[in-house]
């Protein structure tokens, strides 16, 4: 009997759109680099409003900047953001940012710098914040099905016992959200190589089957051009090797742990598409922590697993990102930045099945409201993948 | 105590899952698939995460864990040793 059932319930907020998110808060989302120190004031003045900077949105072009716009947009879409305020430094992207968020019904204004200076932007802005601030304050959460609750997943600092056991923790809880009509994803691209086929055979069908190679090659293709070695010193990292790892082969075979037994790859994302119906989704992704959690949080999902055998202490400002770690030595040195500890595996004090209902429960608890290690650490990495260049 | 886990009982290699193994220390070694121990010996210090070598193996054999393919010997290693970036490559990329 697992933990979680049909009837399992969690206490979430239930936004204009129908989705489900299980924090509030009122964002000031930066459309681009040189808004963030207004974003930052409006943050500092008015209490419970989150500044979400990052380095980015000057002369993109093409493709990166679609993919700006919509990691952008979804951050503010996601149902963990009760409301945005958003500064840019001109009024034409920001508007077009505004506006996307806008579909979702939630509140959401823009500001442009330009012919106007900070202290103004700051002004007006902080005003808006305070309104929304105060209104989002007054939500209260609702009683949700379990399968309302999207999840992803991504390690980092993996080392041999993120395969042994953090990451078949979460394919043992995956396998039993999937069969619940959960919507799941998982992505690092790079770090399925030498496991890509395993993935492929997990497809549910060969439309799926024919994008995710398709991605897959895809990522290759930019391993290849860009390569000037073997990546030994990229790709596993320093972090990696220092925890037991050697290949991109041995790290991709404990990287698909993470996809249980038993879960079928239901869809293909690319970079920060949303989902559009429940299952598994596999997204096209980096397999830097921070940006494909980022990308994550841009397609919707409300609670993050993150396996971690060296410690990995990443955090999101949107994401509640949960740590299970199964390397004993890094749960008693890093013991602050791990909420799961799933090491009784390793010994065999305790089974993959108690130990995915101990990651579940855990899950239902920070769906609930429990902050996570990261979110009490103040861990709040925002980072957009880039694909080539500025003009 | 387990002081080493295979994946599967074909692999070539296995992980230190404590600290202190050191030389000569005798080990358990846990088959997670089929749910059963073998003993063998470290022949060198092998820190916690990092592979045992499961038998001798030459330069351009195939190491396995999991079942598959992991990649490729480098230089030899034998049974009990510390199988690592000093022995194992890549074979993609």
């Amino acid at each position: 009997m697992t933990i979680v059932s049909k009837e399992t319930t969690f206490l979430g907020y239930r936004r204009e759109n129908g989705r489900v998110g299980v924090r509030s808060h009122v964002i000031v989302l930066p459309l681009d680099d040189l808004s963030n120190a207004a974003a930052e004031a409006v943050a500092h003045n008015i209490k419970g409003a989150l500044a979400i900077p990052h380095p980015y949105g000057r002369l993109q072009f093409g493709a990166d900047l679609e993919l700006h716009f919509r990691t952008l947009i979804g951050a503010g879409c996601n149902p963990n953001v009760a409301a945005a305020v958003v500064i840019g430094i001109e009024d034409g992207w920001t508007k077009k940012v505004v506006d996307g968020i806008a579909a979702t019904g939630k509140p959401v204004v823009g500001f442009g710098i330009e012919g106007h200076g900070d202290h103004d932007t700051i002004m007006r802005a902080s005003k808006a914040a305070r309104e929304y601030v105060q209104w989002a304050s007054e939500l209260q959460r609702e009683r949700c099905a379990i399968e309302e609750l999207w999840v992803s997943t991504k390690c980092g600092e993996s080392d041999t016992t993120s395969g042994c056991g953090a990451n078949p923790t979460v394919g043992n809880a995956f396998d039993k959200l999937h069969a619940l009509g959960s919507t799941l994803c998982f992505g690092e691209t790079t770090e399925l190589t030498g496991g890509e086929q395993i993935v492929a055979a997990r497809c549910a069908n060969d439309a799926v089957r024919e994008r995710f190679m398709f991605m897959f090659d895809r990522y290759q293709g930019v391993i290849e051009r860009h390569k000037t070695s073997d990546l030994s010193d990229s790709q596993p990292t320093k972090g990696n090797i220092a925890g037991g790892l050697t290949t991109i082969e041995e790290k991709a075979l404990g990287n698909i742990q993470k996809i249980g037994k038993t879960c079928t790859v239901d869809g293909v994302l690319d970079k920060a598409e949303v989902p559009t119906h429940p299952g598994l989704w596999f997204m096209d992704s980096s397999s830097a922590a921070a940006e494909m959690v980022t990308l994550c949080a841009a397609s919707g999902y409300a609670v993050h697993f993150f396996p971690t055998g060296q410690g990995n202490v990443i955090g999101n400002p949107i994401l509640p990102v949960i740590k299970i770690c199964a390397n004993p030595r890094t749960v008693r040195l890093m013991a602050e930045h791990i909420d799961v500890d799933t090491s009784g595996l390793l010994q065999r004090e305790i089974n993959l099945d108690q130990a995915g209902d101990l990651l579940l429960e855990c899950m239902v608890r920070t769906a609930n409201g429990r902050l996570t290690a990261a979110e009490a650490l103040g861990h709040r990495e925002f980072v957009l993948t880039r694909l080539y260049e500025s003009a | 105590m387990i002081h080493c886990i295979l994946h599967d009982a074909d692999d070539t290699v296995a992980v230190v899952v404590v600290e202190g193994v050191t030389r000569g220390t005798a080990m358990t070694g846990w088959v997670m698939d089929d749910d059963r121990t073998i003993e063998l010996e470290a022949r060198q210090d092998i820190p916690i995460g990092h592979k045992v070598a499961l038998r001798d193996m030459q330069p351009g054999d195939t190491v396995v864990k999991y079942g598959i393919d992991m990649g490729r010997v480098v230089a030899a290693v034998r049974k009990g040793e510390h199988a690592h970036v000093h022995n194992i490559k890549t074979k993609r990329w």
